[in-house]
């Protein structure tokens, strides 16, 4: 009998390894972003559960929302304006 | 009685992100897969409540603020990215 | 006390349940819309039970938990419309079963 964290721990992180694994095999952009974006929300959960909140709020704040959003936000500006202007 | 109905709830919920993640990893368009992140993101926050009444500490119930508006924002960034064809 | 801890448990245990059959329908579900309804319907409403529960469980957090509730009742059927709304502008398919499409309909009205 394992203890609670340890198992919250190893199966966070195993579902992190498997949102890296789909962002790194997929041929399409947005899914890469969404799939990494989902690889930090999983640290975010982990750094939780190690009991670091303020770094758990930070991690998501940042690598879940922000980059995220920058990344779709660029994209759309790219598609929209050609993106091939020096 | 408390700890059993916590660990029965946390089974379900460890249930229920185990089959989104199944679905983010087979999802055949980029539509399913923000999908999957949006109720992975939802399940995170219920998670997190339950760890927060495991543990008896109220300050994780911050981070699922932190959660429950990170969700909103990714999947609208998202979905407006995804309007204009995939 | 321990009757509204029992009671917050009853409705935690609910909230649970409605989580893992929104788990369950995003898994089986036929094409994106029917996944769209039940991955958002039914979590929103297992959420909330969840919480409410975890408010009568502890009501020291109860502010905190209500004040998630409000965020998660404002933008959860936001997102899961926005999203519905992209998915047939993208021209996502549907399923062969559907006997009625309302958006389309009204697109061809409007134009």
């Amino acid at each position: 009998m394992i203890a609670l964290p340890l198992a919250a721990v190893i199966g966070f992180g195993l579902a992190a390894i498997a949102a890296a694994f789909v962002a790194l095999v997929t041929r399409t952009t947005p899914v890469a972003v969404i799939a990494a974006g989902l690889v930090s929300l999983f640290a975010s959960v982990i750094f939780l559960v190690l009991a670091a909140p303020d770094v758990a709020m930070t991690e998501a704040a940042i690598g879940s929302g922000l980059t995220t959003f920058l990344f779709f936000y660029v994209m759309g500006r790219i598609r929209r304006e050609g993106g091939n202007d020096q | 009685m408390t700890e059993i109905v916590l660990y029965i709830a946390g089974a379900l919920v460890a249930a229920a992100f185990v089959l989104a993640m199944i679905r983010f990893a087979a999802g055949p368009r980029a539509v399913d897969r923000v999908l999957a992140f949006d109720v992975l993101t939802i399940l995170s926050i219920a998670g997190i409540v339950i760890a927060a009444l495991v543990g008896g500490r109220s300050i994780y119930l911050d981070v699922a603020l932190v959660y429950a508006l990170l969700s909103f924002l990714g999947v609208i960034v998202a979905a407006r990215y995804l309007e204009g064809g995939e | 006390m321990a009757v509204l801890e029992f009671i917050g448990s009853l409705v935690l245990l609910a909230g649970a349940l409605f989580l893992f059959l929104g788990g369950l329908g995003l898994y089986r579900m036929p094409d994106t819309y029917n996944r769209i309804q039940a991955g958002t319907k039914a979590t929103t409403l297992g959420t909330l039970l969840l919480l409410l529960g975890a408010a009568l469980m502890v009501p020291g957090w109860a502010v905190k938990l209500l004040l998630i509730m409000l965020f998660l009742m404002y933008t959860n059927p936001l997102s899961s419309q926005v999203l519905a709304r992209a998915a047939h502008r993208a021209g996502v398919p549907l399923t062969a079963k559907t006997k009625h499409d309302a958006l389309a309909q009204d697109a061809g009205d409007l134009t």
